[in-house]
């Protein structure tokens, strides 16, 4: 009796472990995938059309001008404005919600800024179309309210949640016992938060940073709707009043109509190529960070 | 005009159980070949027989018999606070080119002109820069400036021009709304200016439109006769405004017929 039940263990946990192997072989499986297709489909591109052609400052696909370098442009001008936003506001609400708030605020707060998250991408365009767009061509006398600031504006607002909860939770695993001390030595609750708190929480916040900054690359919807999708190049600091074009817009809006196997086609993927190693950089750099902080911490604490 | 002829085939067949229509695109040219080889009972283009395909069919011993089944009209349109009224098509083609680039130089007030365009994808794109921008001109190159606006819906377009008092764009004729101001356009400078209404589009003096056409030889079948019929009922012409497009009156079907 008690070794048939034994048994009946063994073989639960062994099907459990197969199954949770298999879930995890398979993720790996599918990004192989996903990675083979996305090459396959990309590679064509470099060879059928000219890298100076590629290269070039004019994106009209319809009259077979592929210059993919005003919407790298683009795409990396709306991270920027994005990042600049969303970085400092994260950051001091995550502080705000763990260190300084009081319970009843920290209770309203955090379910609001998970409600934020919560927005479809959609949504944010029609607000920047309806509002802001508005809003911004009058305030800055622009021709356009549809620009690089609009849609930087707004994808600072969606990223902004991710950051502030994942950095709040890095600010939160930092041990009681570091602030104490810190207060114990007689510094003020800011010199704790700037020198102690938020220093032992720096690899959660570069993740949580990387982790925005990736939405903010390959969110489309609301950049299709807001920037205008001019595929213009960038002159200087006026850029982020102009309208820009990005690169997932580009694939978003033109994606469906390209016959299968046409330059068009490849280029697009080419492009999809492009920002595949953007956010595989991104996230590998954030690794890289967060672990070697890791070690470094375990080097002191042992 | 591959979509209408899609749509309505569709609906014809959900509404006649054992009636099968295909539709095949290709362009015009190649329905109206179709029709001269025997191959299909209707053509549809989207312009009108030239003289060599009408040859060639009576060649084969068959009239070409022409229905206008319904027009397809762009209304350039700005803002209501432009008073901008008149344009003519060489000044929207300079426009879109980036030529002219401040209202001052049209008449108006000292603004920027935002040009607003759909995507690269929308036919109305294609065809505003054959008709408008290149003038109907095959060896004209040129295209949109760089600048132009490609916003993703006819909506976009639309709360732009509403919002914006620099902005220009275009639009087919059933998506515009009361709240911009239409532009009545000439061909040139020597003819007067006409605003796109259901009107002028029959009776063909605004410029940007044109008429989209089936074509039967002399004796089609009973099957493609309904169907003529039921194309010119209220129901499909429904469909042609839903599209976009600029449905023909009844008075107009009884000619066609």
């Amino acid at each position: 009796m008690a070794s048939k039940a034994r048994t009946s263990i063994h073989y639960g946990e062994f099907i459990i472990t197969l199954l949770i192997r298999t879930a995890g072989y398979l993720s790996v499986l599918f990004v192989l995938l996903i990675s083979l297709f996305l090459i396959r489909e990309a590679v064509p591109a470099m060879f059928k059309v000219p890298a100076d052609a590629l290269f070039n400052t004019r994106w009209y696909p319809i009259e077979g001008l592929y210059g993919i370098f005003p919407l790298l442009t683009g795409s990396l001008t709306i991270t920027i404005g994005a990042s600049l936003i969303a970085i400092p506001l994260g950051l001091l609400t995550a502080v705000y919600i763990s260190e300084i708030a009081p319970p009843w605020t920290k209770e309203i707060l955090k379910p609001l800024v998970e409600i934020l998250a919560g927005i479809p991408s959609v949504v944010l365009g029609f607000l920047g179309i309806l509002v802001l767009s508005p809003f911004l061509r009058e305030t800055f006398n622009l021709p356009t309210g549809l620009t690089a600031l609009t849609g930087s504006i707004l994808l600072g607002w969606a990223a902004i949640p991710t950051i502030v909860s994942v950095s709040e939770d890095a600010l939160n695993t930092v041990p009681s016992s570091y602030r104490e001390a810190s207060l114990a030595l007689g510094t003020t609750r800011w010199q704790t938060i700037w020198g102690v708190t938020v220093p032992s929480a720096r690899s959660g916040i570069i993740t949580a940073i990387m982790l925005g900054v990736g939405r903010v690359i390959g969110e489309t919807m609301t950049v299709m709707m807001v920037t205008g999708n001019a595929p213009t190049m960038p002159s200087g600091i006026n850029t982020i009043l102009m309208p820009i074009r990005t690169m997932t817009a580009t694939i978003a809006s033109e994606m469906g109509e390209v016959a299968k196997g046409s330059d068009h086609y490849q280029v697009l993927f080419f492009i999809g190529l492009i920002l595949f190693v953007f956010s595989l950089a991104i996230n590998i750099i954030a690794f890289q960070i967060s672990s070697r902080r890791i070690k470094r911490s375990e080097r002191l604490l042992s | 005009m591959v979509n209408l002829a899609l749509v309505w085939a569709e609906k014809y067949q959900e509404e006649n159980a054992g009636v099968r229509i295909s539709v095949t695109g290709g362009g015009s040219g190649t329905g109206l070949a179709s029709l001269v080889n025997g191959t299909v009972d209707i053509a549809n283009a989207s312009r009108s027989i030239k003289t060599e395909e009408k040859e060639q069919l009576e060649q084969a011993g068959h009239q070409a018999v022409e229905y206008v089944v319904a027009s397809d009209a762009i209304a350039v349109i700005v803002n209501p606070e432009n008073p901008v009224q008149n344009l003519t098509l060489e000044e929207i083609s300079r426009i879109y080119k980036g030529e002219i680039n401040n209202w001052a130089e049209l008449g108006g007030e000292n603004r920027p002109i935002v040009r607003l365009s759909r995507e690269t994808n929308s036919g109305t794109h294609v065809y505003f820069l054959e008709e408008v921008i290149r003038l109907g001109s095959k060896e004209d190159k040129n295209i949109f400036a760089p600048d132009t606006l490609l916003l993703p819906s006819s909506e976009g377009i639309i709360t732009e021009v509403r919002d914006n008092p620099n902005a220009i764009g275009y639009d087919g004729l059933g998506y515009v709304t009361p709240d911009v101001k239409v532009i009545a356009v000439a061909k040139d400078r020597s003819l007067p200016y006409v605003k796109p209404t259901i009107q002028t589009v029959i009776n063909g003096t605004y410029p940007i439109s044109r008429d989209l056409y089936m074509y039967t030889n002399e004796s089609p079948s009973q099957a493609v006769q309904d169907y003529l019929a039921w194309i010119y009922g209220p129901e499909a012409q429904e469909i042609v405004s839903d599209l976009g497009f600029v449905p023909v009156s009844t008075k107009q079907s009884a000619n066609g017929e």
